[in-house]
């Protein structure tokens, strides 16, 4: 018996594997650590993981839940950042109105 | 947590898609969802993502890195290669007899 | 290339520290040790943990077993990074690591994750293409070789042992440490004798 397909059911916006909207993409040879704006925002993250703010997790869900256009327009570190922010404010860690 | 499944031995991916049913967070790639593999390493157990994603108190869970085929997950490609996936132990299930 | 931030991402991460040091949560002193720590990981761990494994293979037992312990055995501190697992190559087995869900790379050995393994183009493409993935770093397999992608979804991190190349022998492990990049530990590239 062949086993189920998932062709019916759509994957997540992350979940990215085999997708055929990139599948002629050529991979960007860019090998460049990240920049300084990425540095930074992967220094807070390690932080606030470090200080028991957030999870690798609650991250991921985070960037997750970022909208199909935007996941794939923003940069990395810039959903990175969203994602942060966004838990922080969730969290009750810090308001709307401060970042304003 | 349930006794760890011995290398070498089948197992099928289950075919749920928690996405389609809200918010969620899940480590289990799309592409497997529904496919049979072979259990290839113990990797040992780890907080639920799936909890840790939503600050809840997360059990832990084994984990195992399963072995699939890559040609029948895309019906393309080299029939030598093969994608090995971490997969907790909550999205596998026995593969019953004849199924493969 | 990847894209400058936009302004309004600059300005919101310094809103961001400014109200979490406001609260006491972290101050730029905390932000600047913390980034020094990670600029300092890099792929040279992974390459001289490798060059060891070539050459000794008690040592290649270790790292092939528990990645961590190997790690720290070359002084790297595991505590809190996730695990190391690392894959060998052999004649008939090539490893290539992805991860189809976001990015996880083994940063204790690696240092940060270049721009490409991050892309859209490279997650989607290396469980489905890996063949075409490696022809455009101009790496070339046999048929009769499996290529065993490893997508790195959960708790562990992959590192790929790839297998010493001919030419080599009687060379340092610092001149072995010289060829392996950071595309081999990724399993894109092979080490290439110049």
């Amino acid at each position: 018996m062949p086993d189920d397909t998932p062709a019916t059911h759509a994957p997540a916006t992350h979940d990215l594997g085999g997708s055929s909207h990139f599948r002629c993409t050529p991979i960007d040879p860019d090998d460049s650590p990240p920049d300084a704006f990425g540095r930074r925002v992967d220094a807070v993250r390690q932080l606030l993981a470090q200080k028991k703010m957030m999870t690798v997790d609650e991250l991921r869900r985070g960037i997750e839940s970022i909208p199909e256009e935007e996941y794939h327009a923003l940069g990395y570190y810039e959903r990175w950042l969203r994602a942060i922010t966004k838990l922080m404010i969730e969290k009750g860690v810090i308001t709307a109105e401060e970042l304003r | 947590m349930t006794a760890a499944i011995a290398p070498g031995t089948r197992v099928r991916v289950k075919a749920d898609w928690p996405e389609e049913r809200g918010p969620c967070h899940i480590r289990t790639p799309h592409y497997v969802r529904g496919r049979t593999g072979t259990v290839e390493r113990v990797l040992g157990a780890f907080p639920n993502p799936e909890d840790l994603a939503f600050g809840r108190p997360a059990p832990r869970r084994m984990l195992y890195q399963v072995l699939f085929d890559q040609q029948p997950l895309w019906n393309e490609g080299n029939p030598r290669d093969t994608v090995l996936i971490e997969i907790y132990e909550h999205w596998l299930e026995p593969v019953s007899e004849g199924r493969h | 290339m990847a894209a400058p931030p936009r302004p309004e991402s600059v300005a919101l991460l310094e809103k961001l520290v400014a109200a979490l040091s406001a609260k006491g949560i972290l101050t730029e002193e905390e932000i600047a040790a913390r980034q020094a720590i990670t600029d300092r990981a890099s792929p040279e761990t992974g390459a001289r943990m490798v060059a060891k494994a070539w050459t000794d293979p008690e040592y290649r037992a270790l790292l092939l077993s528990n990645g961590t312990a190997a790690a720290e055995a070359m002084g790297v501190t595991m505590a809190g990074a996730p695990p190391l697992g690392v894959l060998e190559d052999t004649p008939t087995r090539h490893h290539l690591v992805v991860c189809t869900l976001c990015s996880c790379y083994p940063r204790a050995v690696l240092g940060y994750p270049p721009h490409w393994y991050k892309s859209a183009a490279y997650r989607a493409r290396a469980v489905r293409d890996p063949r075409g993935v490696l022809a455009e770093w101009g790496t070339h397999l046999p048929d009769n070789v499996e290529i065993r992608v490893v997508d790195s979804t959960a708790d562990y991190r992959w590192m790929v042992l790839p297998m010493r190349p001919a030419g080599t022998e009687g060379w340092s492990e610092e001149r072995l440490a010289s060829i392996v990049t950071r595309d081999c530990l990724v399993g894109v590239a092979l080490p290439k004798v110049a």
